[in-house]
């Protein structure tokens, strides 16, 4: 079987986007502040992000302002963001404000763009 | 974060009944251009006579949160003093290139860029600081953007009162139904800031929902 090294040059020209999918245990299991910086680095470095149970409204909050401190107006311009809307709210959420997020995708402004976003549909565009 | 600071945070409404404030504080929100700097001056000129500065077509005009301080505004004998935060509009992504199309120099453009991302950290950091929200959304554009997702999460999340501003009625590809449908949860004023029109409607919702 060849390794993805083999099977990216095998592609020779053609250009690819590496897309992480991060399921919602692993999300679960990482601090807020490992997560928004596990999705910053991928960002920047070119890739999408796709979260299975996205982000809290305070972790979107506090990725754009990593986001701000990061641009450099050069090669990094901010990011793409996209999820649905936050819909159930269970007994506990709130109490303590725990809301679950739903599915989120992540890229690099430069090459993730939203056509149109509905409450239960996405649909972007991915430049390679 | 302890549960501790969460319960407090979860319950503030309930803390700012038993301490109610002889002024609230109302923060101005949205996405850059939808008309935040010119609601806050239509508000000023209405009840103070002046204004909080000048509103411009290019993206990130406001680059720092601005405060005025004890406007009041009265509205069927009921009366509401209020400190106007108006903010920097928010974004994810920031790129120096849109400002040129706008004639400005690259070195302009860059500059202006720069402090945008400073504007949208301290318009997320006096989130924290508020007593109310209006947030104000373009009529015309798609409302169901990440950046009104986002804000919405988190004065739902900080249990502050939000009022949201369907601006720019007065256009006439205006849609404040689109927004009425894409945020069902909240209450929805459509005004157009510019032209003055329905403006008393939004001094009553204020009044009733931050008084």
């Amino acid at each position: 079987m060849p390794s993805i090294r083999q099977w990216l040059k095998s592609l020779g020209e053609i250009m690819a986007v590496q897309l992480n999918l991060i399921s919602k245990d692993m999300l679960e299991r990482m601090a807020s502040m490992e997560k928004l910086r596990m999705i910053l680095d991928s960002v920047k470095e070119g890739k999408i992000v796709v979260l299975e149970s996205g982000l809290s409204p305070e972790e979107e909050a506090k990725l754009i302002e990593m986001t701000m401190l990061e641009i450099d107006h050069e090669n990094f311009v901010g990011i793409e963001v996209e999820s649905y809307p936050i819909k159930e709210k269970s007994v506990f959420s709130k109490i303590f404000g725990k809301k679950k997020g739903r599915l989120t995708v992540i890229g690099p402004a430069n090459r993730l763009k939203t056509i149109e976003k509905q409450e239960d549909v996405i649909k972007a565009l991915i430049k390679i | 974060m302890g549960i501790i600071l969460a319960i407090k945070k979860r319950f503030r409404f309930l803390i700012k009944l038993f301490r109610r404030k002889d002024r609230v504080r109302i923060g101005i929100y949205g996405p850059p251009n939808a008309g935040k700097t010119t609601l806050a001056n239509r508000i000023l000129r209405d009840w103070s006579g002046d204004i909080m500065g000048s509103p411009s077509e290019i993206p990130h005009e406001t680059r720092r949160a601005r405060l005025r301080e004890g406007v009041k505004i009265e509205v069927n004998g009921k009366s509401l003093s209020i400190d106007i935060v108006d903010t920097p509009g928010i974004a994810t992504k920031i790129d120096f290139h849109e400002f040129l199309k706008y004639g400005l120099s690259e070195e302009e453009a860059k500059r202006r860029a720069k402090e945008a991302t400073e504007g949208v950290i301290e318009a997320i950091k006096w989130l924290d600081d508020l007593d109310g929200v209006l947030l104000v959304m373009d009529s015309t554009e798609d409302p169901f953007t990440q950046v009104n997702v986002t804000i919405v999460g988190n004065i739902e999340a900080r249990n502050l009162p939000l009022l949201i501003v369907a601006n720019k009625i007065d256009l006439p590809t205006a849609s404040p139904a689109r927004i009425k449908t894409a945020f069902p949860q909240h209450p929805v004023v459509p005004i157009s800031a510019l032209k003055g029109i329905n403006i008393d409607a939004l001094y009553k919702a204020m009044a009733e929902k931050f008084g």
